[in-house]
């Protein structure tokens, strides 16, 4: 037993495997493209860059502090009604969260509505705290909860820079697009605000993901 | 023809696998099979390979897109100089259509076909024909004043988006050059809704006739204002409209052309506008304006009805398989039609939307009609089977 913890307490912070709990959901387990969870926001907050890039951060913080605390009271919870405590874990972080956007940036809170209280049913954050926090210490929760929200988060951000500077033609609110452009002829794409072209970005995604990464490729 | 046929056979070793250039086979071989039909020989079976090929059948619809094509030229020109209020030959309005129009076929031919060749090399399959069509439709249902980098943009979109993701021609669920239209349709509304169905860019002392309006029939019928085309224009075509919708007469011709080659589907064209005049014979007796009014078969002859019962509904990777269903397929694309032009001021026209609804659908019908013949077999053996055991 004393061994145990020794050998235990001796894997590094960043072990090998740590790393990979945080880096694979970005790649080769996205929750998006790789598992099409949480695709609902997606196609719904992704008009602008500013937005999802909130929104993002609120769901790297709710994840990441879900799976710390579900992995705390790993122990202590009951199987039968292991959902609803974690609803109500997340409920209360996503609480917390949207109370601090509408303290702080009044304005994109009012834009993500109720997308952000909607984290609360993302399917990634029920996925991985079931999946993973109540089997697993709290550290690599932790690592596992901000990696899939990262995955998740840098998604929702390349689909939001392509949407905004294409349908906008500006990122993060500031014009990309010269005038000149512009003054040529240049019309922004309507159709980029339009929630089918979220779906067909994402498709996208999913095929460049797909193609440069054949063993994703399931054949059925 | 003997030299050509040799020169072919020259060039042919540098394609093959060991070649210089064996990366670019597929584009070789889609340049070979234009000239002449490769001597492939079936192997398994007793399998007749006919000469009409993909290449052939597409062919055939380009023949029969010729009518409205040189219409839409004509029309193109004759619109402009109405518009200035300028008598000039018939050869000027030809010239005049054949600059804006012929550009934007080009760029939609080599746009498509770029994206075609590419994916055909990098997945080292045969470069299909079936965009040689689309790449013809595309123009005939855009308006004339549509830019060509937007024409480019659409054409790289049905391409891709429409086929390619599915695995090229004949995998599409969608129709191609309509997807293009309702592509620009919605990235770009104000580049094809309200007056751009004429070319108005005027020369210098050149200015517009007083009280020009360049609205489609369906725009005045749909605001109520305005002076409407006889039906002997409707009917010829002499109408502002997209560069090939405006003439059903030209788009008769061509139907005939399909029909006679067997190419497309008479069950679909005709019960197109059988379902058209069905519903603007039950609006009209519901009729509370003007438009709901107005005779039933003028919906026929107005803005792209023909054009796409003719052309578009036909696809016959799109459309309905089942001979049943080809009727229920085309019938709800007519029904649509009416009612979206009618009853939703956001779409004066609603080919396009009906068309791609039913794509949607087609399927489906496909399904229940299948379903619904196996069924009535079944029943049909079952009431044998008693009669012999009795």
């Amino acid at each position: 037993m004393s061994e145990e913890k020794k050998t235990i307490a001796k894997e590094k912070l960043f072990s090998a495997k740590n790393k990979r709990l945080l880096s694979d959901p970005i790649g080769k387990s996205n929750p998006i493209t790789v598992q099409v969870l949480g695709v609902c926001s997606v196609l719904a907050v992704t008009v602008q860059l500013k937005a999802s890039l909130v929104l993002a951060i609120a769901v790297v913080a709710v994840m990441g502090l879900g799976n710390v605390i579900i992995s705390l009271l790993r122990h202590g919870i009951p199987p039968r009604i292991r959902i609803i405590v974690q609803l109500t874990v997340v409920a209360s972080l996503v609480i917390l969260v949207d109370q601090v956007l509408e303290a702080f940036v009044y304005d994109v809170s009012r834009q993500l509505s109720v997308f952000v209280g909607l984290i609360i049913t993302n399917c990634i954050i029920m996925g991985r705290l079931e999946a993973f926090a109540l089997n697993n210490k709290v550290w690599p929760s932790f690592l596992d909860g901000i990696g899939n929200a990262a995955g998740y988060g840098s998604i929702l951000l390349l689909v939001a820079a392509v949407r905004e500077l294409f349908g906008s033609g500006s990122l993060m609110g500031y014009q990309i697009v010269p005038n000149a452009f512009y003054e040529f002829g240049y019309v922004d794409n309507g159709l980029m605000i339009l929630p089918p072209m979220a779906l067909i970005t994402v498709g996208i995604m999913i095929w460049v993901h797909r193609s440069r990464d054949k063993e994703l490729v399931d054949v059925s | 023809m003997k030299a050509l046929i040799n020169l072919v056979e020259k060039v042919k070793p540098n394609f093959e696998k060991g070649g210089r250039f064996e990366k670019f086979y597929r584009t070789f071989e889609a340049f070979e099979t234009f000239l002449y039909v490769k001597g492939d020989v079936t192997h398994n079976g007793s399998h007749i390979r006919d000469a009409m090929d993909m290449k052939r059948t597409m062919i055939h619809v380009i023949i029969a897109l010729i009518p409205p094509l040189l219409f839409g030229i004509w029309n193109v020109g004759f619109q402009h100089y109405k518009a200035l209020g300028l008598e000039v030959q018939f050869l000027d309005q030809v010239l005049f259509g054949a600059i804006k129009v012929i550009p934007i076929i080009v760029v939609s031919y080599a746009v498509g076909l770029g994206i075609e060749f590419a994916f055909a090399n990098a997945r080292n399959h045969e470069v299909n024909e079936g965009f040689l069509v689309s790449a013809m439709l595309i123009p005939l249902v855009l308006p004339v004043t549509t830019p060509l980098w937007m024409v480019a943009v659409a054409t790289a979109f049905a391409v891709v988006i429409g086929k390619e993701v599915f695995g090229g021609t004949g995998m599409n669920i969608l129709n191609p050059a309509l997807l293009a239209r309702a592509f620009l349709f919605f990235a770009y509304p104000s580049y094809l809704s309200g007056e751009i169905w004429i070319d108005t860019t005027l020369q210098e002392g050149q200015q517009l006739i007083d009280g020009f309006s360049g609205a489609t029939s369906l725009a005045i019928m749909a605001a109520g204002e305005g002076t409407m085309p006889s039906d002997f224009d409707l009917f010829f075509g002499f109408i502002p409209g997209s560069i090939g919708e405006t003439s059903t007469l030209a788009i008769l011709l061509g139907a005939f052309v399909l029909i006679a080659t067997g190419i497309g589907s008479l069950r679909i064209m005709t019960s197109v506008f059988i379902g058209g005049f069905a519903m603007g014979l039950l609006l009209n007796i519901f009729a509370v304006n003007d438009f709901m009014a107005m005779p039933a078969y003028r919906h026929l002859i107005m803005g792209g009805f023909a054009f796409g019962a003719v052309y578009m509904a036909t696809d016959p990777v799109s459309a309905s398989q089942t001979g049943t269903g080809k009727y229920i397929y085309g019938f709800l694309i007519g029904v649509l039609t009416v009612l979206i032009r009618v009853l939703n001021p956001a779409y004066p026209e609603g080919m396009m939307l009906a068309i791609l609804f039913m794509n949607v659908f087609a399927p489906l019908i496909d399904h229940y009609v299948v379903q619904a013949n196996i069924r009535k077999r079944l029943t049909r053996m079952k009431k044998v089977r008693l009669q012999t055991q009795a």
